[in-house]
Order: structure tokens, then C-alpha cells, then sequence
């Protein structure tokens, strides 16, 4: 284990703790730039889609990993960027360049413009006025068929960056450099949100709203803001996955993204970056498993692939119900664990991560 | 007369939501948790009693079937609480929202794979008959529904404020830890209010099921529920029938004085009011403590 000898007040909320770990981190930024000339074209397509995954995760983490505020309903928001993106270019007439981070801004205000109302409900109640949005969004998508074309969709149009021409079935290469470029950004901005008081007072909001009150944070303003970024967040994510899928209706942004997104994260491990990544991995790669293993399985019996409806939500749904129950921490958490066997060894014993024993109380009496 | 057959209708399907409601309020007010699989129990129950009585299945007759499936859905929300839900003891709702999120995916599956996807009618002798009261014609479906559901929530609201088992499972809501030291078995007694809720789901179940066919993804409808719910007031057993009844008139009047398009959007566009205006519904449960 490597201890840090802090010579100063930077110590504490630098990027990287240690040159090492900064080290690792530009390895693996190397590879991923790398990661075209290694794969197959359709292997870059599955990572393209990882990686809007983890931006959309990352999106979503910052208002239930960091600020503690569960959403059921941030497919709305990507759906919002989406169509914000496409709807600037095509009926503005506006370059990728400034469609792009306009629809971040507008999916962030129309975070807060749900937010405003919202903040004051807890827990539960929250997650179900979020429900209510995604609903509300799917069935608005569809109304709104003069701009957003109803079921019949929208197609995304080519980007073109100072003539530079991205698409992701002409050239996925260059579609998967700029999902990383905003990929890279996005953990930068989450970084340095998290390094700011910006993010203290959302740490302090998701550990006790009593405490931060007392402490001088202004609940209801942090929680406003902490929508804000994570859905202007998750509104850049959309944007990028209208342009991967090519064609998009309401049915792209349902209800089921929205919990899937939540479930993601949980599965990956809230609270961190990493967390996201990890989700976003199982969600991007589980149906291409699925898909492989049904074949294998098809292959040994001799009956050939067989589909079943379904399985690969019920799976989703069973990996979660374990991670839950036996790690609560997710992925992410299974991973410290291991590093902190390896780096204390042999010294580490079963209980260090040990849950304390808790015991709830009614939230009907305040 | 046009006007009073919407209500009935309206009325027969908010009960359906009601009852699917008085599930998630069951378990609420007696755990804490949020069962976000409600839905979910309904449609298995519907598909336990479809299994059991359809002829293309096992040919039970119907009054054999109901009490049957009632008591294995019981049996599945008690097994359920105690091999899954019990693990949680104690954590926060958002994690036990999660997993019953992700146990409704498992038993859509798992319903899919038994049953098939395509909808299935059940063969039920309630089913497309007609009552006449005067002039107006109704069908005996949706007059049982009603009744049913009126009896069912005056039971269960005598049963929790009237008998010791209902107290002790408010009060083990109330301080787990309290209950814990008045000599409740706390965990046991989650385990019974999750197969009550098991038992009323595959009541509701068969009352859906009675009115049209059914197939596994049936249990979405467990979120226009969870509107009414919480519209209503969560934690309130008259507030969930209320709630539904609300949820299930305003989508018919909707479409017949709006545009069809509209009325899915009417539940939820109240929910959102409901929420920004009266946070804790019409009925609601949340007191502020004296000291």
C-alpha cells in the first residue's frame, strides 16, 4: 500500500493521487485512442456504444452516486438532447459544433425547470415524479409529431466538423475519437465538479440534508444544480446516441432506458466514475454475450439458435438482484476490495468492508 | 346514459388500479419499501389462475382455481420477502426499489417462458355477461370488480387499525428498531404483509384478467398504479382506492372530451401536479413529529 506524503493543501484534491496512478490512467487513455487500429469495425461500434453508455452513466451518477437524488426518468433528458441536437442542425441549420453543446444546455435547463418543482420531495417520491417525466416525455415525442416526427422518427444527419465528415457507418473510426474526445471532456468537467465546493455540497446534500443545512449549503439550490449538470450531461450522451443509432423515435427513450440507466450504474458502483464504466460495460456487452453464448448453446445441441423474448432483460434483472444483495458496492466496489487484498497483503481480513447494521424508520414523521 | 357508462367503466378500471395500489401501500406502510414489482405479482397471479382453470392448460374449475392461485401467490410474496427482500433489512428504499425493479424483469421472463407472449383471454364466468339496472346495462365484469374492491380495502382497513397483527405491522414500519425491543418479530412480520400483498395482487390479477386477455407485459400497468398511489396519498389504504378510482375516470372522460391522444397523458400530467402541489397526496400519511 502506497501512502501518500502530503506536502500540501493541492495534495488533497489533485487529479491523481500519486504519479503511478496517473501514469496507469494515461496508459489506458493511450489505448483507448489506439483501439481502432486494434479492432474490427464492429468491435469500434460496441465500444462507441459503451462508451455513450458511461457518459450517459456518468450523467446519472452525479445526481444519485454524488447528490444522493434518485431519477427514474433521465431517458427523458437524453431524449431531449437527442432531439435538440438533430432538430438544431437540421432546422437551424447550425454545425455540429454548436448544435452539440446546445443541446447539453438545453437538456441541463430543462433538468432544472423539472428540478425547481421537484426538490423539495425525498427519496421515493422523487423518483417517482421522475417516472412520471419519462412517461410524460415518451408520450410528448409522439404529440409533437410537426417537430419531432412522432413514431415515424427523426434521421440523424452526417456531422460535419469544418468539413471533416463523421458518420458512423462510413467511417466509425472517427465517430468513436469524438465519442472519446467527449467522453474525455465529460470526465474532466465530473472531476473537477466533484474537486470544487460545488461538489462538496453535493457530498454533503446526499449524506445528511439536515447537516449541510446546518453547515450553511443551500439544499434546495444544490439539488437544482446537481440536475442541471447531470442532465445537461445525459443530454450530450443523447445527442451522441441519436447520431449512432442513424434513427430515432420515442420508442429509443422509453421508459425501460430509464431504468435500465439507474440499474447500470447501481450495477457498476455508485459514487464513482469507475462505477459508470463498469455499468456501461455489462449493458453495451450483455446482449452481444448473450448472443454468442445463445449460439454456442444452439451449436452444442444441435438445434441451432434459439431466441427467447426477454432473456436478455431477465438477465440484466438477475445480475442485479446478486450484486445487490451480495455487493452492494457493485463492480466497482469488488474491484477496491481486490486491489486492497493485494495491496495489504497478507494482512487483509474478511470484515474491513464490513456493512454496519442499520435499522429504518418511518419517513411519515418528520 | 353515455356519460354514466363511462363512469362505470372508468370506475371498474380505476379499482383494477386500486387494488394494485392497496399491493404497493400494503408493503409501504407495513416495510418502508417500495414494491416496484406490484405490477409484476398481478400479472403472475392473473397467469396462476389462467393456468390453472383454461382449458388449454390444466382445466381446474374456476372457484377451485381463485382460491388456489390466491394462495400461491401468498406463498411466492412470502418466499420472495424472505429468501430476496430480507437480505435488505434495513438498507434504504432506493436499494429495495432497485431490486424489486429487477425481481419484475425476472418474473416477466419467467411468466413468458410458462405461459407464451401472445395474449391470453381467461376463461372466467364473469366474463362478458350483462347486468341491467333500469335502463342502463352493465356488464357483471366490471359490477364485481367494483364490489370486490370495496370489500377487499374496508377489510384490509379494519385488519390494520383494528387487529394486533395490523398495529404490529405499523408499528414495525414505524421504528424498526422499537418494534424490535416491543417484542415483534419484525422480520417475519415483512415476510407476512409481502405474501398479504402477494394475495391481493393475484386478486386483482384475476379481476383484470376477467375484463380482457392478458399477457406478460401487463404488468407495466403496475406504474399507472403507482400513480395512483401516491396521487391518492402513499401510505393510505383508502387513499390507494381513491387514487385509482381518480387515475381510472380520468383517462376515459379524456379521451371522450379531449382527444384520444391525450388521455394517457392526463394520469401522470396529474401525478406531476399532485406532487409539485400536495407532495404527500390527497390522503396523506406524513405528520410532523411534536417534540
Amino acid at each position: 500500500m502506497r501512502t501518500v506524503f502530503k506536502t500540501s493543501y493541492d495534495a488533497d484534491i489533485n487529479l491523481f493521487r500519486h504519479g503511478t496512478q496517473a501514469a496507469w490512467y494515461m496508459a489506458l487513455l493511450v489505448l483507448a485512442v489506439v483501439l481502432p487500429f486494434l479492432l474490427s469495425t464492429f468491435a469500434i461500434g460496441e465500444a462507441t456504444n459503451m462508451l455513450i453508455w458511461a457518459i450517459a452513466g456518468m450523467g446519472l451518477m452525479i445526481l444519485v452516486g454524488q447528490t444522493g437524488q434518485a431519477s427514474l426518468g433521465h431517458a427523458a433528458f437524453l431524449a431531449v438532447g437527442c432531439y435538440a441536437n438533430v432538430l438544431l442542425q437540421e432546422r437551424l441549420g447550425l454545425p455540429f459544433l454548436l448544435s452539440f453543446p446546445l443541446a447539453g444546455v438545453i437538456a441541463g435547463l430543462a433538468g432544472v425547470l423539472i428540478a425547481i418543482p421537484t426538490t423539495k420531495l425525498h427519496g421515493i417520491y422523487l423518483a417517482i415524479a421522475t417516472l412520471a417525466v419519462s412517461i410524460l416525455a415518451d408520450d410528448v415525442i409522439v404529440l409533437a409529431e410537426p417537430l419531432t416526427g412522432g413514431v415515424m422518427g427523426l434521421y440523424a444527419p452526417t456531422i460535419n466538423i469544418f468539413g471533416l465528415e463523421i458518420d458512423r457507418y462510413v467511417n466509425p473510426d472517427r465517430f468513436y475519437w469524438l465519442t472519446l474526445v467527449v467522453t474525455v471532456l465529460v470526465i474532466l468537467a465530473y472531476r473537477n465538479v466533484l474537486r470544487s465546493p460545488l461538489g462538496r455540497s453535493f457530498a454533503a446534500v446526499r449524506d445528511s440534508e439536515v447537516s449541510a443545512k446546518a453547515m450553511g449549503v443551500n439544499v434546495a439550490r444544490t439539488k437544482a444544480t446537481a440536475f442541471g449538470i447531470s442532465t445537461a450531461i445525459t443530454g450530450l450522451a443523447g445527442a451522441l446516441m441519436g447520431h449512432f443509432a442513424g434513427i430515432f423515435n420515442n420508442e429509443t427513450f422509453n421508459i425501460i432506458i430509464s431504468i435500465q440507466l439507474l440499474l447500470m450504474i447501481v450495477i457498476g458502483g455508485l459514487g464513482s466514475i469507475h462505477g459508470a464504466f463498469f455499468g456501461a460495460v455489462v449493458v453495451a456487452l450483455l446482449p452481444q454475450a448473450i448472443a454468442i453464448s445463445r449460439d454456442t448453446v444452439g451449436g452444442l445441441l444441435g438445434t441451432g439458435s434459439i431466441a427467447i423474448p426477454g432473456l436478455e432483460q431477465a438477465i440484466f434483472g438477475a445480475i442485479l438482484i446478486v450484486f445487490i444483495l451480495f455487493e452492494p458496492m457493485g463492480i466497482y466496489g469488488r474491484w477496491v476490495k481486490i486491489r486492497t487484498y493485494f495491496e495489504l497483503f497478507p494482512f487483509y481480513r474478511r470484515d474491513m468492508f464490513r456493512r454496519q447494521k442499520s435499522y429504518l424508520k418511518t419517513e411519515r414523521m418528520r | 346514459m353515455d356519460v354514466l357508462q363511462l363512469f362505470v367503466s372508468g370506475l371498474a378500471n380505476g379499482c383494477v388500479y386500486g387494488l394494485i395500489a392497496l399491493g404497493f401501500v400494503l408493503i409501504y406502510k407495513a416495510t418502508e419499501a417500495v414494491n416496484f414489482a406490484q405490477g409484476d405479482f398481478m400479472m403472475l397471479g392473473a397467469f396462476i389462475a389462467l393456468g390453472l382453470t383454461n382449458e388449454q392448460f390444466m382445466g381446474l374449475p374456476f372457484w377451485i382455481a381463485v382460491p388456489l392461485a390466491i394462495i400461491a401467490m401468498g406463498v411466492v410474496g412470502y418466499l420472495l420477502d424472505m429468501l430476496v427482500v430480507r437480505h435488505m433489512f434495513g438498507q434504504s428504499q432506493i436499494a429495495i426499489v432497485i431490486l424489486t425493479i429487477a425481481l419484475g424483469f425476472v418474473l416477466r421472463f419467467i411468466a413468458g417462458l410458462i405461459w407464451g407472449h401472445e395474449p391470453i383471454a381467461l376463461e372466467s364466468p364473469i366474463a362478458g355477461k350483462e347486468v341491467r339496472f333500469g335502463g342502463l346495462v352493465l356488464g357483471l365484469d366490471e359490477v364485481t370488480i367494483i364490489v370486490v374492491t370495496l370489500i377487499l380495502t374496508v377489510a384490509l382497513y379494519i385488519y390494520f387499525n383494528r387487529t394486533k397483527l395490523g398495529v404490529a405491522m405499523q408499528a414495525a414500519s414505524q421504528n424498526q428498531l422499537a418494534a424490535y425491543y416491543m417484542g415483534i418479530p419484525v422480520k417475519r412480520v415483512h415476510s407476512l404483509v409481502w405474501a398479504l400483498a402477494g394475495a391481493v395482487a393475484a386478486v386483482a390479477g384475476i379481476l383484470f384478467a376477467s375484463k380482457g386477455s392478458i399477457d406478460p407485459s401487463v404488468g407495466l400497468l403496475g406504474i399507472k398504479a403507482f400513480a395512483a398511489a401516491v396521487i391518492g396519498g402513499f401510505g393510505s389504504l383508502p387513499g390507494a382506492l381513491l387514487g385509482g378510482v381518480i387515475v381510472g375516470l380520468i383517462e376515459p372522460f379524456a379521451s371522450y372530451y379531449i382527444a384520444a391522444g391525450y388521455s394517457q397523458l392526463m394520469p401522470y400530467l396529474l401525478l406531476f401536479l399532485i406532487l409539485v402541489f400536495r407532495p404527500h397526496g390527497i390522503l396523506a400519511q406524513v405528520h410532523a413529529k411534536k417534540v
